[in-house]
């Protein structure tokens, strides 16, 4: 059943748990408002692959509900797949087929296939509809699993980990793509990586995730704008107080550098009045920003 | 080109590179620029970069938002001079900035900006 009224968002998880093992999801919240691209980023094992996972229906919740394309999952799992694409780099194509076969095989599946489209991505990924699967290199492989993906025009893209084994030209080429996607205000992409710098450039939503916590998520440009790091002299004799909103302070004798991610321009002022002299002021990498707010997550787990 | 390499935050890139196509008379006043995912898509760089950067642009009066229409230069933007100037402003200000965090006086700044003049001119 088609849900009538329009879902404003492309997903949604609200207060999602599963449980393993070794390893717990607890309590997610995330959602993706249509038109947007989320960059899903974590340390290995934190809970990434588990989140989409969860998303796409292949595991079901202890509790909390899930949301795709406005139909509930796990029940409408298939109504909602035939917009959704999904790619793993741990997927496999069949061996003994061509990856031509592979490509009619999902054109005949999907009736939004554009094979015009397929045929300009076959060239902008350097691939050959006559090679066979079993001669593809890992990031041929990864590149045919993108291609087969990205022209059934999907509403939403799912991507785990997608740049990885890819080299840079592929790399330039599938974020080209993804750019194009989005360039429909009813299309959103959500991709899984370590590559800080990829999710800093194109995504509009960024999720910090981290030993089954979601750590933080917010749009990117609140992200970048509320974290600096600092420079200060501190003149002999004097002691900085505890300030508030301080993620990271590392003191030496006369040097001390801050790291906060409640950056406002009035913090000068109260610095200076605690007698330290600001020297320097520097907007910090999303990179930069993902280990300070995993490292003080971990910290606070452990206090 | 937007580079990650650069220490301009990437809205700041986007300013910069649209008032520079305004300062060259590649953008005139009252053309249409491209839409924000439009110029997502051609430079890589996410929506709410651009938004933010247009926003901005909007705010200072560089650009105007037709709702359904689309983004224009401003018909009163007065090419080349006035927006170097703001470009100098801007400069000022970030002189102003860095020579406060270093404690210099008034005098002492004016002072810095006649040496870098002096030390401009010998190259």
């Amino acid at each position: 059943m088609i849900m009538n009224d329009v879902a404003h968002n492309a997903f949604a998880l609200r207060g999602v748990s599963k449980a393993f093992r070794y390893f717990r999801l607890e309590g997610l919240n995330l959602e993706l408002p249509m038109g947007q691209i989320m960059g899903l980023v974590g340390p290995n094992g934190a809970g990434k692959s588990t989140a989409i996972r969860l998303l796409m229906g292949l595991l079901a919740p202890e509790a909390g509900t899930v949301e795709l394309l406005g139909r509930r999952i796990p029940e409408q799992v298939a109504d909602a797949k035939r917009e959704v694409a999904f790619v793993a780099d741990d997927m496999r194509l069949y061996n003994h087929a061509k990856l031509g076969w592979h490509m009619r095989f999902v054109a005949s599946l999907y009736p939004e296939w554009d094979e015009q489209y397929a045929q300009k991505l076959l060239q902008h990924f350097n691939l050959r509809a006559d090679q066979y699967v079993k001669g593809l290199s890992r990031g041929e492989h990864v590149k045919a699993l993108l291609l087969l993906a990205l022209a059934r025009r999907p509403k939403l893209l799912v991507l785990d980990e997608p740049t990885s084994g890819l080299d840079p030209v592929a790399r330039h080429e599938l974020l080209s793509e993804l750019m194009q996607i989005v360039r429909d205000d009813s299309r959103s992409i959500l991709f899984s990586s370590h590559n800080t710098q990829d999710v800093e450039r194109i995504c509009d939503q960024i999720a910090f995730i981290d030993r089954g916590h979601l750590v933080d998520a917010r749009d990117k440009e609140s992200f970048l704008e509320r974290w600096r790091r600092i420079s200060l002299e501190i003149p002999a004799g004097v002691t900085l107080p505890r300030l508030k909103d301080v993620v990271d302070l590392t003191l030496s004798e006369r040097l001390a550098t801050l790291t906060t991610d409640r950056y406002e321009p009035a913090l000068h002022a109260t610095l200076e009045q605690c007698g330290a002299r600001v020297t320097d002021v520097q907007r910090m990498s999303l990179e930069e920003i993902f280990v300070a707010t995993v490292m003080r997550s971990r910290a606070e787990v452990q206090s | 080109m937007i580079s990650q390499t650069d220490p301009r935050p990437l809205y700041q890139q986007v300013k910069d590179q649209l008032r520079h196509r305004i300062a060259v008379g590649e953008l005139k006043p009252g053309a249409e620029i491209p839409s924000i995912r439009q110029l997502a898509a051609d430079i890589r760089v996410s929506v709410i970069t651009i938004k933010r950067a247009y926003l901005e642009l909007e705010l200072e009066g560089v650009i105007h938002t037709r709702q359904g229409r689309g983004s224009f230069v401003s018909d009163n933007v007065q090419l080349g001079d006035s927006l170097k100037e703001q470009e100098l402003v801007a400069h000022l200000r970030a002189a102003v900035q860095s020579a406060s965090l270093l404690h210099l006086t008034e005098e002492q700044l004016i002072e810095r900006l006649r040496e870098a003049r002096r030390e401009a001119s010998q190259e």
